[in-house]
């Protein structure tokens, strides 16, 4: 099992040049069953990695590039009258799909979005009544522009607490950007990608995510880190219950990912900035890494 | 140790041991707070620690003052000196959470202590405060990140938690009355009637706003002027002083004629007497005591510890129609060649007089109409004769001291009986309150076809004192009484409630327990028993649960404190691990920067790790050993 995800892991970072962390980040993200948003300036591959993503995985793909007038039917599907059956049939939208890709999710009005994000936490469509389920596993990567872009409608708190982590890609080092202007072309990679397991394999990989072991220590260790943001005067708001849940399982697959079956504080500290950044409204600009110094490991 | 936590600590001692500042000498009072301020500086100044063998001096020093002071290191005074002086003395060697612990416990313990002295509902009140701070101090112990709101929060939230336990071990609990729970027979300073009576001594008592002890009567309340607390009675005088002499030729006290019962319950505070009071005259009781040749109500062992019990007294009676004649020798002795002009008045009476009846009435008229006054502040009167012909000013004392002495100049047996009389009615708990400034004194003389009569010479001169009680008496003579009466209401309220708190929680004893039990059908003792002893064995059961958890957090202790001195090790060297590193990064930051020590620590790590963090059951014992022998 190791292997496979290994070769995973191997082919992504082919693809996508100098970001291991990042690549970690979403494999995880995907094994806890959460969903991503990937939030940077347009054209650092944000695109790319869900490409290289759904094709290593074998994952069926689907993209929805949002913009300011689409509509919910757009994202679910929708009913047409057939004349020749003289009845409605359902034309599926492209949320059927293992992979969801939704660009620039924040280009599309608050209706648009909350469809979709409505979907992501049921995973499952109720269009004219009829409630429909969507495949599993079902996973979205969105992408947003940093949302003082114009044009943009930001996604309300509520509504970035339904993705598990928040990441940003960021440039590229200077090997790696040099490697990446010198290489081949991004869509070509993209085109040549063999998947490296299958559906079977991905879903016993969540599964044994969910068994990896967490101790009475981390469990303190955890507390701990919600405490402080509830109790600390330099957040508006703590970390919610569910966020609580959001670091632990997360930080099981990131575990399971560096190959241990146990989970300990250095991968809790490693998803979470992805995993608190969004769910964390800060007063005085504390970025997660001062979260994690001022937490003592006990 | 982090500094917020020695402030936490430096109160806690404080509010724990501040009320024993009241019995302890001035100077280990001083030797504490003093020791205490000097942690703060220290703490505040982020200076270090003392060093042990100026410790060691202090303690030794503090030792000799202890044994210079006390003459010994055993007993209720001492122990609490050594506790308070210990507890801050540890404050100033503590250095790990095991220290911090330890202190914390000498605080609960010390909070018990308290109760040698008072159980009173405000003590009870203010400890429970205590127990809050010391709560919040432990709680800091294991959150050390946290507020100090949010602390005081969680040890509020524990302490309502705990208070479901705490009430059904006070229920339940079995009562040992005995010497297991008994407290010295000093335990209470306790303030009261004495067995005799010399000038001054009641007025010294009436100056007391100390509660001698609470009434509820059953249903009929008697009238104010009926309401006399039989206490000592006096037999023998000296000229000055009066007291209870002894007799072997005590009979059997016979009532007769008895009507009017009224029935009771009194709850005694402490006096360290024998006595019980009761109503005149006493027909049962409720606990052990036998009723004396002279009516007094005298308990098998002394009362040392608050005492509830119900009471019968008959209102109107006659007594001893027949007493014998060497009683009321005794009841005519005077003091040889003393007071000779008393002496000439009472014989004057005698002379006029055809019936004792006239006689006593001569002397009641005597002292209404000769110009006497009531005060609690009279001059002084060296005799009889100086009070009843030149100072003429006086309190019941004085009154019953004279009145009795004029009757047996008269040749009518008479003595003197000491007790409490009236009470100020609580109408927030519907009960009377006998303060000892409710002391009082007076006349009983003995009549043929009458027996013992009740006679209060002290009416005579300030009926208004049996009628509506002293406090009348002496508002009258307080100018801001009117705009006080709120404050009035205000104590009658606290009274109430220190008298529930009497009746429900300090006099809650085995008998009750039982009483209580019984209610909800556990009534043969095997059965209350079974249930007691099922109820125990499964407090202590989850006890044992709770204690066998420990154990394991124990383990779990000894390989935190073993990778903790690993740290220490290695920060000794340069490579302190910063309080949020785990064990994985702070090994391969070890390893880069030392790579003598990578394989060392790594393998160390990964055990740690191994234990700590994962499921499978490594061996312990081998990563402490590794872990002791590591060197940096």
């Amino acid at each position: 099992m190791n292997s496979t995800l290994n070769g995973v892991i191997r082919q992504v970072e082919g693809a996508i040049l100098g970001k291991p962390q990042q690549i970690r980040l979403a494999l995880a993200c995907l094994i806890a069953r959460g969903h991503l948003l990937i939030e940077d300036v347009p054209g650092v591959g944000k695109t790319t990695l869900a490409h290289v993503l759904s094709g290593t995985l074998g994952l069926q793909f689907s993209r929805i590039q949002f913009t300011s007038d689409l509509l919910p039917a757009d994202i679910l599907g929708i009913s047409v009258f057939e004349r020749e059956k003289n009845q409605f049939k359902f034309h599926p939208g492209p949320i059927f799909t293992q992979m969801l890709l939704a660009d620039e999710i924040n280009r599309a009005t608050p209706k648009a979005q909350s469809a979709l994000l409505e979907a992501m936490e049921e995973h499952q469509v109720t269009i004219e009544g009829v409630t429909r389920k969507l495949p599993a596993p079902f996973f979205v990567i969105a992408t947003q522009n940093p949302s003082h872009q114009t044009g943009t409608y930001p996604l309300p708190e509520s509504q970035l607490d339904r993705f598990l982590m928040r990441i940003q890609i960021g440039y590229p080092d200077e090997k790696a950007e040099r490697s990446l202007l010198c290489g081949i072309d991004r869509r070509e990679i993209i085109a040549g990608l063999t998947p490296q397991m299958d559906i079977a394999d991905l879903l016993a990989l969540q599964q044994r995510a969910k068994e990896v072991f967490v101790s009475e220590a981390l469990l303190d260790y955890v507390q701990a880190l919600l405490r402080h943001t509830r109790e600390s005067e330099s957040y508006a708001h703590g970390l919610s219950p569910r966020a609580g849940l959001a670091l632990l399982s997360a930080a099981r697959a990131w575990a399971m990912i560096d190959g241990r079956n146990a989970v300990i504080p250095e991968d809790v500290q490693n998803i979470l900035p992805g995993v608190v950044s969004h769910r964390l409204p800060s007063a005085s600009g504390q970025t997660a890494q001062q979260l994690i110094e001022a937490v003592a490991i006990p | 140790m982090n500094r917020q936590l020695i402030y936490v600590l430096v109160l806690s001692i404080l509010i724990v041991t501040a009320p024993h500042a009241q019995h302890l000498p001035p100077w280990v009072s001083s030797f504490g707070a003093i020791l205490l301020l000097w942690r703060s500086y220290l703490a505040y100044a982020n200076r270090p620690l003392p060093k042990r063998p100026l410790l060691l001096a202090i303690t030794v020093v503090a030792m000799c003052g202890i044994l210079i002071e006390f003459h010994t290191l055993f007993g209720r005074e001492v122990g609490i000196a050594l506790l308070a002086l210990l507890a801050s003395l540890k404050l100033m060697e503590i250095k790990t959470r095991r220290d911090a612990m330890a202190l914390i416990y000498l605080c609960c313990f010390t909070i018990i202590t308290n109760f040698f002295y008072s159980q009173s509902l405000f003590t009870g009140l203010y400890l429970l405060i205590t127990l809050l701070v010391v709560t919040v101090a432990w709680i800091h112990l294991y959150a050390p990140g946290s507020a100090f709101k949010a602390r005081l929060k969680t040890a509020a939230t524990m302490m309502l938690q705990a208070m479901p336990l705490t009430l059904i071990l006070f229920v339940l609990f079995p009562r040992v009355e005995g010497p297991l729970w008994g407290l010295p027979q000093d335990a209470y300073a306790a303030s009261g009637l004495d067995d005799m009576m010399s000038p001054g001594s009641l007025g010294r008592l009436i100056l007391s706003d100390d509660v001698a002890f609470r009434v509820t009567y059953k249903s009929l309340v008697p009238r104010r002027d009926q309401m006399y607390w039989r206490g000592p009675v006096l037999w023998d005088f000296d000229g000055k002083t009066w007291t209870k002499g002894q007799t072997k030729h005590g009979i059997a006290p016979r009532f007769s004629d008895i009507s009017q019962p009224v029935e009771y319950t009194v709850t005694l505070e402490p006096h360290n007497k024998n006595w019980l009071f009761a109503l005149d005259v006493p027909d049962k009781v409720s606990v052990p005591a036998r009723l004396t040749y002279d009516f007094q109500v005298i308990s098998a062992t002394p009362v040392h510890a608050r005492l509830i019990y119900h009471a019968r007294s008959e209102l109107a009676y006659r007594a001893n129609l027949q007493e014998s004649d060497i009683q009321l020798e005794r009841a005519l002795q005077l003091p040889p060649g003393l007071n000779p002009r008393s002496l000439q008045l009472a014989r004057s009476w005698r002379e006029k007089s055809r019936h004792n009846i006239e006689i006593v009435q001569r002397a009641l008229d005597y002292f209404h109409n000769q110009n006497f006054r009531y005060t609690l502040d009279p001059k002084p009167a060296d005799s009889i004769d100086d009070f009843l012909f030149e100072t003429r000013q006086g309190y019941c004392e004085h009154y019953a001291s004279s009145f009795v002495f004029l009757m047996r100049a008269a040749g009518i047996p008479a003595r003197v009986v000491t007790g409490y009389l009236g009470g100020e009615y609580n109408s927030v708990g519907n009960y009377y309150i006998v303060r000892q400034s409710d002391a009082h004194a007076w006349a009983e003389i003995w009549l043929e076809g009458a027996g013992w009569q009740r006679t209060d010479p002290t009416a005579a001169i300030s009926p208004e004192r049996v009628e509506r009680g002293l406090s009348t008496v002496q508002m009258a003579a307080l100018p801001l009484a009117g705009q006080i009466a709120w404050l009035h209401g205000l104590r009658m309220d606290w009274d109430a409630l220190s008298y529930q708190w009497n009746q429900w929680v300090i006099g809650y004893n085995s008998e009750r327990q039982f009483a209580y039990l019984s209610r909800f059908g556990l009534e043969s003792l095997s059965l209350q028993t079974t249930y007691l002893v099922a109820a125990i064995g499964l407090i202590l059961a989850a006890f044992a649960l709770f204690m066998l958890r420990h154990l394991f957090k124990c383990k779990q202790d000894k390989i935190q404190a073993a990778w903790l001195k690993v740290c220490r090790k290695l920060d000794r060297r340069g490579l302190p691990r910063a309080t949020h590193e785990g064990p994985a990064d702070y090994a391969a930051r070890v390893a880069a920067a030392r790579p003598d020590l990578a394989f060392r620590i790594r393998e160390i790590a990964g055990l740690y790790i191994a234990l700590r963090y994962a499921s499978s059951q490594t061996d312990h014992a081998l990563f402490i050993r590794l872990a002791s022998a590591f060197k940096a």
